[in-house]
């Protein structure tokens, strides 16, 4: 074999490469965004310690629930437990850790483990109640005082366990990812099949503690929290007078019940909320010709007000801008097909948003986080599936998220900005996931029905 | 008036006279070209085909006949399940559902599609007659659903006959409210598919207006794509679920 060869040989392996680890490295204007794609901040953390025999399976919970929470968040790097000293030496206070690393320095910060923060602590029950003590420290500098020593207190089951979780992992969250709280005790409602009709089901973030909501026997699709989470607005097709249409239902958590919201002639639906929570824009065909336009109301049903005039086109899927409040963002196909375009919140100026070839483009979705320029869409290119793009608003540049692995749609973001949940029916059936908003990290929280149109709370 | 005013008022006449004449005149054309094309000559003429079924509501287990002509064709498709056929001709079908049929004519000139749908009720359905059809079963009957193309809210012409036989029912029996439902194939996306359907009901009911039926009498909803007529994943089915679907309103 010659040295070309071997060059040629390299080149190609070099290019093998290339092609096997394809995802495209996001760019600047998105890691500016979303502070995803920086350098993750590198933590090592031992299972924390039950003080007591009943503690034990709450621990098991515990340690489980919080990795996960580190792991998906997007700004951590966890170290494996496999580069960690002998688990019997695992600190899990802060009088086991400092010796540690006063006496070898090293200990979880050289290489492979590489840490250069542990978070560590216990737990102790005590009848019904569950206590927390929680530390988190920086490994390279033993002397500086913790970064987070916090107790927490919470119940003695399971259900508590996973809460004291995700509470310090929003905190750890919160103080390494630049104050962006973190999401780990929000909620998704979607639209199930699961009991037969498809009813509002709602879960935590990370797929746990699915429950029936609603008990309407007729489909209840389009979910969207309110802002501060209290209410859900979604199409239902509740009869009147044996008359069925599309209209908007209102839903409320706290009174766990429907409240009143007035019925309008043809077909009412995709309702969102104002960044306010004060009004609501949905589509209606309630106008004069009777044509799908978006409309705004007062979240009792009061003062309607058109805002689209399409004329024969369907106008719907509106939403406000959550920074400013000022412009909606919503699909049209006036140009002959489904498409985006922005407008003031009164209506006017309303702008097409080009992409660069033609396509379907459908569920438009704003980043609750960016400055008011980031939005998520699914978009079915001529030759193509339905697949996840992020779009910075300002400069027209694109982020693929999926990459034809089914149809991909409906996403929502969660309000760190950094993750999407989304409905996917890659499995063959179609099913709630999630993942970063770079597209990487994609999960699969449901698995039994149909599930989609999933929304993620913004509290 | 002096004889220039009077000129003038001549002259918009004329021009209403002949635009209303016009309009008229437009409106009389058939909704289906049934005229033969004369004999090429010169450039490619376009082709031209039609498609017939006879009777087109069976009962399931019974057969109806289609039957087409085609001018100017060099290719004749017959979907679904009979394929190429001769310019001319006729052949028996037997659906187990109700099925829309399309024939594709390709020739030099281009393409044209003819489609008929033949309905079909369910085996134990007795066939209504004059004397014992109940209202409902009429309406079963006569009333046609209107069907769409992907992504489109515009009549076709199988559309606009369908829909004439159903103006006609409610013509027949003026105290018969309905209700326009407008569905939607798969494909699409569920909220915009929920806009959509309004508007192809919207269609529907619109050109049952320009037939003389009361508007008030027809209430427009949308189902999107949420309650399909037929579940596989192919055209056949995707097409009885692009429609404007007409129940008894109480």
């Amino acid at each position: 074999m010659t040295t070309r060869h071997i060059l040629w040989g390299a080149l190609a392996a070099g290019f093998v490469c290339m092609v096997l680890s394809a995802r495209p490295a996001p760019q600047d204007w998105f890691k500016a965004e979303t502070g995803l794609g920086v350098k993750k901040i590198r933590l090592a953390l031992p299972d924390f310690a039950s003080q007591n025999a009943p503690t034990q399976p709450l621990a098991g919970v515990f340690n489980q629930v919080l990795w996960a929470d580190l792991d998906v968040s997007g700004i951590i790097d966890l170290a494996s437990k496999s580069f960690y000293p002998p688990p019997n030496t695992w600190p899990s206070q802060p009088g086991q850790l400092q010796p540690q690393l006063q006496q070898q320095p090293s200990s979880w910060s050289q290489p492979p483990l590489s840490a250069s923060m542990i978070a560590i602590g216990n737990l102790t029950a005590s009848g019904s109640s569950l206590a927390l003590q929680a530390w988190l420290n920086d490994v390279t500098n033993p002397s500086a005082p913790p970064v987070l020593a916090k107790v927490y207190q919470g119940a003695a089951t399971e259900e508590g366990a996973r809460d004291l979780a995700h509470q310090l992992a929003d905190d750890i969250v919160g103080l390494l990812g630049g104050g962006v709280p973190g999401i780990a005790r929000t909620h998704i409602v979607y639209s199930s099949t699961q009991h037969g009709v498809t009813e509002l089901w709602v879960m935590d973030y990370d797929g746990a503690n699915q429950h029936q909501l609603t008990h309407l026997r007729t489909e209840a699709i389009t979910p969207r929290w309110s802002p501060d989470a209290s209410e859900i607005a979604f199409t239902c097709f509740v009869p009147y007078r044996g008359a069925v249409s599309a209209q908007i239902c209102l839903y409320s958590m706290a009174a766990n019940q429907l409240m009143h919201f007035p019925r309008y002639p043809g077909t009412n639906s995709s309702p969102a909320w104002s960044p306010d929570g004060r009004e609501l824009a949905f589509m209606s065909s309630m106008g004069r010709g009777n044509d799908p336009e978006i409309w705004t109301t007062d979240t009792s049903g009061g003062h309607p007000k058109q805002l689209t005039f399409g004329l024969h086109s369907v106008n719907t899927e509106p939403v406000w801008n959550p920074k400013t409040g000022q412009q909606i963002l919503f699909v049209s196909d006036r140009g002959g097909q489904p498409e985006l375009y922005t407008m003031n919140s009164d209506g006017s100026n309303v702008v097409k948003i080009d992409l660069a070839d033609m396509g379907y483009v459908v569920d438009p979705t704003w980043s609750p986080t960016a400055q008011g320029q980031l939005v998520a869409f699914s978009w079915r290119r001529p030759a193509g599936n339905y697949d996840l793009y992020v779009m910075d608003l300002a400069s027209r540049q694109l982020l693929q998220l999926t990459h034809d692995e089914g149809r991909n749609e409906r996403p929502s973001w969660a309000p760190d900005g950094r993750h999407l949940v989304f409905q996917s029916d890659r499995t063959g059936h179609l099913q709630i996931w999630t993942m970063l908003a770079d597209g990487s990290g994609s999960r699969q929280l449901t698995k039994v029905g149909e599930n989609f149109s999933p929304n993620w709370s913004l509290k | 008036m002096n004889y220039r005013s009077y000129r003038k008022t001549a002259l918009i006449l004329l021009v209403a006279g002949l635009t209303a004449f016009g309009g008229g005149c437009k409106k009389k054309v058939p909704a289906t070209p049934a005229v033969p094309a004369p004999p090429p000559s010169g450039p490619a003429q376009p082709p031209t085909v039609r498609l017939s079924a006879s009777p087109d509501f069976i009962s399931k287990g019974q057969s109806s006949t289609l039957s087409w002509t085609s001018q100017n064709a060099t290719q004749l498709d017959l979907q679904p399940g009979v394929g190429t056929v001769e310019a001319e001709g006729s052949t028996k079908v037997s659906p187990n559902q109700s099925t829309t049929y399309n024939i594709t004519a390709t020739g030099p000139g281009g393409n044209a599609v003819s489609t008929v749908r033949i309905t079909v009720a369910p085996p134990n359905a007795p066939q209504p007659t004059a004397e014992n059809a109940t209202l409902a079963q009429l309406f079963d009957r006569d009333v046609k659903d209107a069907f769409f193309d992907f992504n489109k809210a515009d009549l076709r012409p199988d559309a606009r006959q369908a829909l004439t036989q159903t103006a006609e029912f409610l013509r027949q029996h003026s105290d018969v409210r309905v209700a326009v439902e407008g569905h939607c194939d798969e494909r699409g996306s569920l909220e915009y598919n929920l806009g959509l359907g309004q508007r192809r009901a919207n269609a529907a009911r619109e050109f049952l207006t320009s037939l003389g039926i009361a508007a008030d009498r027809m209430n427009t909803m949308s189902w999107g794509k949420d309650h399909p007529f037929c579940t596989e994943h192919n055209e056949t089915c995707w097409q009885e679920n692009r429609r404007a679907h007409f129940t008894m309103a109480q």
